[in-house]
Parts: structure tokens; sequence; C-alpha cells
């Protein structure tokens, strides 16, 4: 394939393309037709002479419309002429001889704008999580008022998913968690040859922060992501919507189960994640440090109040409530089918996990005011 | 004469800055197979959503009779759905998708209601299905278990949203004499939401043509003679597949 060009004088050009023009010699000509275009000056006429072209595939033919549509933006007019009848049949499915319409791009959006409505969507999502959180309560106290339209045989096969199935995962999160932490702390508190308070340093922020945090964590990544999944997928299956029109409310029959189940699950697991987190500073205490069991176990009881643990625990319920409710709000609003379901999945952990953290510092914050 | 099943007054479907359609008005009667017809992104689905109270239209009233205006809230719901893609629970059986509403309305013991489960089965030609997942079913069958749902209840009215796309010829037709039966045998009203105009010429009795450019009904009565009679060139394409240019 090849291109010319001669520039006549009433300030209209003419291209010439010949031969094959094909996807594999697209690169190539669509180089030389935006190198002539550039040259051409606004208001003027340019004829693209396609006489002497054998044949042309859909890929050039859609490049020619483009650098018309472009050129047609700089006022340029371009028009295809001479095509043999097979070629004109091409230039017709591709409109290629109607006028172009100039599209508009969008304008690019600044910086500052993203920022913006970035910000805005972060409280309108913050918005309808409490509204949702609402409805929730709504269909809990009409739960409460007549138990019998609850969906409680699906209570206990999710406790069952979510906690029994998480167990094996806690066990080892918490007892590395109490194990690094005992290691840390051990080699600064060794310095003062007080290394008997590896005990109060483990079993202090076990309880009170890092057990019930890692343990949500954890929670949220397995049950929050199925539950945001599930949702999602009933959602762009349309079997929500069947639900409803068979008069099951989907927050009785879905979320509901859900958020017992985890607000049955969570505590317990956070207790066990207490329990080896530990275990696990013990692990370092008595081989590392040469402490003895009896040693470690006196100067925990010491150390740890019931508070601590129980402080922990009701935490751990506000957490559960965060993350079953997060992440049935997020699979609610999936659309966009099985894409949509993975955006929205993702979507929900990340907002978990802010969440997550936000109600933690709130916790810390005000345990320390009121002196808990 | 009785009441007609479901009247539809001026109704404005779209979200707040589209419209859809504008001031739509009609009438299902009892017994009736009532078709709505359209192109793709008329909004047929969205008509559908408001019949069945999924969603609130811009304005405009419907009314089911015996109910009122369709409202999930209040509890059984006077009529059967059959979503697009069946809609069947993917964790429950199909035994266990058609007793869901049973098991939640009804008092009956756990043994009549799977009698009452494998009739409707049966009904629908998917006696031996009972204990399969969907996910184990082809696309007519999950359309049959759909339908089999639908009529758990007992309802008079049943709306269905393209039955019969995606199936092939064989399970279409069969659909088809499904809903001939429904509505001859048990005298249901069947209000079917489809493009597919083969299917409609067999078992529909009355129809509207909804049009996206005019955002308006632009036919309505019987199919068959909309085809051979109608004057508005729009129509005729329509209901006789030509192209746009023709
Ligand atoms: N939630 C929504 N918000 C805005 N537009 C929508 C929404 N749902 C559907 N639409 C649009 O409304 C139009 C009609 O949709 P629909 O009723 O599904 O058409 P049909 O079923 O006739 O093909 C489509 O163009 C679709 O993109
Ligand atoms: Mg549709």
């Amino acid at each position: 394939m090849s291109t010319a060009g001669d520039a006549s004088a009433d300030a209209s050009t003419s291209f010439a393309l010949q031969g094959h023009l094909t996807l594999a010699t697209a690169a190539e000509t669509w180089r030389a037709l935006q190198e002539r275009a550039r040259a051409v000056a606004s208001g003027s006429r340019i004829a693209v002479d396609l006489s002497a072209v054998e044949s042309m595939d859909g890929g050039t033919m859609a490049l020619l419309v483009q650098l018309r549509a472009e050129l047609a933006a700089r006022g340029v007019r371009a028009e295809l002429t001479g095509a043999r009848e097979a070629v004109q049949a091409l230039v017709h499915l591709y409109s290629g001889d109607v006028a172009p319409v100039s599209g508009k791009r969008a304008p690019h959006e600044g910086t500052l704008a993203q920022i913006g409505r970035g910000t805005i969507e972060f409280f309108l999502e913050t918005l309808r999580i409490l509204g949702f959180l609402g409805d929730m309560l709504l269909s809990a106290l009409g739960v409460l008022r007549e138990p019998k339209t609850g969906n409680w045989k699906d209570v206990v096969p999710t406790m069952e998913r979510t906690g029994a199935n998480a167990v094996p995962i806690v066990v080892l999160i918490n007892f590395l968690v109490g194990f690094v932490m005992a290691f840390q702390g051990a080699n600064q508190l060794r310095q003062f040859g007080a290394s008997i308070f590896v005990a109060d340093l483990v079993g202090v922020s076990i309880t009170r922060e890092l057990g019930p945090l890692m343990t949500a964590i954890i929670v949220c990544g397995r049950s929050g992501a199925a539950f945001a999944a599930e949702l999602g997928s009933m959602r762009v299956s349309e079997e929500i919507d069947a639900l409803r029109t068979m008069g099951f409310g989907p927050m009785r029959y879905l979320v509901l189960p859900r958020t017992v189940a985890l607000v049955l699950v969570m505590p317990i697991l956070t207790l066990l994640g207490d329990f080896v987190g530990i275990l696990g500073g013990m692990a370092v205490g008595i081989g590392g440090l040469g402490l003895t069991f009896q040693g470690y176990l006196i100067e925990t009881r010491k150390a740890v109040v019931l508070w601590d643990v129980s402080s922990g625990l009701v935490k751990s319920v506000v957490f559960a409530i965060a993350i079953s409710l997060i992440a049935c709000q997020q699979g609610f609003a999936t659309t966009g089918g099985a894409e949509g379901v993975g955006r929205r999945t993702t979507s929900a952990v990340v907002s978990t996990l802010f969440a997550l953290i936000v109600i933690d510092a709130c916790f810390t914050m005000f345990f320390h005011a009121f002196n808990l | 004469m009785s009441a007609p099943a479901l009247t539809v007054t001026g109704l404005t479907m779209g979200w707040d800055d589209v419209v859809l359609q504008q001031d739509a008005t009609f009438e299902v009667a009892r017994r009736e197979v009532f078709a709505v017809l359209g192109g793709s992104g008329c909004g047929k689905s969205t008509l559908l959503r408001y019949m069945i109270g999924l969603d609130a239209p811009l304005a405009g009233t419907i009314v089911i009779d015996g109910i009122g205006s369709p409202d999930l809230d209040v509890g059984r719901p006077p009529y059967g759905v059959m979503f697009q893609s069946g809609a069947l629970f993917g964790g429950l059986t199909v035994a266990e998708n058609v007793a869901l509403q049973l098991e939640r309305w009804t008092t009956l013991p756990a043994d009549a209601i799977s009698a009452i489960v494998r009739a409707k089965l049966r009904l629908v030609g998917l006696e031996g299905a009972e204990e399969k997942l969907p996910a184990e079913l082809s696309g007519g069958m999950k359309k049959r278990a759909a339908i089999a749902r639908a009529m758990a209840l007992e309802p008079d009215l049943l709306f269905l949203d393209e039955p019969s796309a995606g199936l092939d010829p064989v399970s279409a037709v069969e659909l088809d004499e499904l809903f001939l039966t429904l509505s001859r045998v048990l005298g249901l009203t069947l209000v079917i939401v489809t493009h597919e105009l083969e299917s409609i010429f067999r078992i529909a009795n009355q129809c509207i043509l909804l049009d996206k450019e005019s955002k308006s009904i632009i036919g309505r009565g019987d199919p068959k003679v909309l085809r051979d009679t109608s004057t508005d060139p729009r129509v005729h394409r329509f209901m006789n597949r030509l192209p746009r240019s023709a």
C-alpha cells in the first residue's frame, strides 16, 4: 500500500490510497494519513481518493472514518472519493459517506473535582449504610414482635460457616500476633531486667485491642466478602427481586440471619483469639525469656482484669454488626453482572476494614475519656 | 363482565431525568393472555417492575383487581412472577424453591406441602427433578421450575418476563403449550413481557406495543390482527419483523 498527496491551488488537497489495505498495514497508513492531515489548514477541503484501492478491510475503514471526524472537528471537510463498488459498500457500512458527527469528549475532570466528588460519594455511602442500619433495626423489631416470620433456620448454618470454619485461621493469626508482640516487647523489656512484664504487655494489648481487632479483620475477609458476594450475585440474578415478590422481605430473610449469626459468633472467636494470643506471648516468655509457666500465668492474671476482656467482647459485637451491615448493604447495591459483584465485594471489604479501624479508635477514645 | 384483572392508568415510566414512556393506559381482562411488546430498551421490563410493585412509577396508577395498587410489604403476594433468568435460589433444590412460599404463607404440614410441590412440578413437566439444584437444570427447565414456583400459592395472575428468550425452538414451543394450558384449563391471567413475536402469535389474545421514539403505546389489540391490518407503518414493521429502512 502507499499514499500519495498533491496540493492543488484552491486550498483543497487530495490524498490517494492504493493497493490492498489491511490491518497489517494499518499502522503505516494511519501514520501517513495523520501526518498529511496535520498539514491541512482549517477551512479547506480534502478528498481521499480511493480509486486505486484494490481492497480494504474494516479496520482501515474505521481509521479513515475517525480521520474524517478529527478533521471535521478542526473545520476541515474530508470526503472519501472514487471508491470501487466493493470498497464503496464498506464506506457505506462504516458511515464514511455521511457527515461526521463531531462527538465532543466529556472534558477531563480536574484533580480537585475528583477529590470533591470522591468526598461527596464517601459521605453519601456512609449515609446509605446508616439508612441500612435503620432498616435493619426496624425489621429486627418486626421479627421480635412476630418471631415466626424470622428466617431462623439460616442462623445455625451461617454460624458454622462464619464461626466454626474460621477457628483455624483465627487461632493461627492470634497466636502469631501474641508471639510477635512478646518477641518485640521482650527485646525492650530485657534491657531493664523487666522481662516478666511481657505478660502484662501481651495480656492487656491482646484482650483490649488486638484480639478483637484481628479477629474482626479475619471475619471481615472471610465472611464479609462472602456476604457481599452472595447477596451481590443474588441481586444481579434477580433473586432478591424474586424474594420480594414472594412476600419475603430481603432484610428479614437475608440480612438478619447473617447479622444474628455473626453477633453470636464473633465474641466466641474473640475469646478464643484472646486465649491463643496470650499463649503466643507465653511461648516466647517461657521459650525465649526463661520465665516459668506459673510465673507467666500469675503475672497475666494480675495484669488482665475482667473489664479488659469484656470491653473487647463489647467491641467484637459492634464489629460483627458493622461487618454484616456493610457487606450486606454493598451486596444489595450491586449492579452490572459478575463484574459488579467483584467490584462490590472488594469495596465491601475495604469499607469494612476502614469502619473497623474507625470504630476501634472511637472505642479507645471513649474508654479513655471515661477512664474505663 | 367482571372487573379487569389489571388496570394501568396514565403511567409515566422512567428515572429522574429520563422518561421512557408517557401516559400509558391499558387494561388486562381476566383469563386473558396479554403481551407487552416492544423493541429492546423501550421499557418493557421497567413496566413489569411497576406492575409487580418492585418500583414505583413517576406518575400514574396501577390497580390489581382485589388488592389495589401492588405493594410488596403487606404480606402474601396475590400474583406470581417469573423472572427472565428464572431467579431460582441457587442454594435450594427445585422442590425447596417451590415449597418456600407454601412454608411461609400457609399452615400446611410438611407432607402436604411436598405433595403440592410434586404436583406443581408434574404440571410443568419437571417430575423427578425435585432434588436437583438450579445449576443442574437446562435453561428451559429453569424457566419451568420458576413457573412452578410462581404458581405455588395458586395466584390468578401470573407475570412473565421474556419467557422464551434464550430457549431453543423446541423448548420455546413446549413452554407456549404450558402457557396455553395455564390460561385455558386453569383460567389464569397471564401478562407476558417479550419481544419474541412467534410465541406471541401462538398464545396471546391481546397485546400492547410500546415504542421507544414516541414514548407511547403505538398499537393495541389482538396481535395477529395487528400484524395483518395495522396501517401504522411502525406497528406494521414491528409485527412483521421488517427492518427499519424497508
Ligand atoms: N435503574 C435504572 N436507571 C436508569 N435507567 C435504567 C435503569 N434500568 C434500566 N434503565 C434503562 O431504561 C431503558 C429501558 O430498560 P428496560 O425496561 O429493561 O427495557 P426493555 O425490557 O424493554 O428492553 C434502558 O435503556 C435501560 O438502560
Ligand atoms: Mg427487558
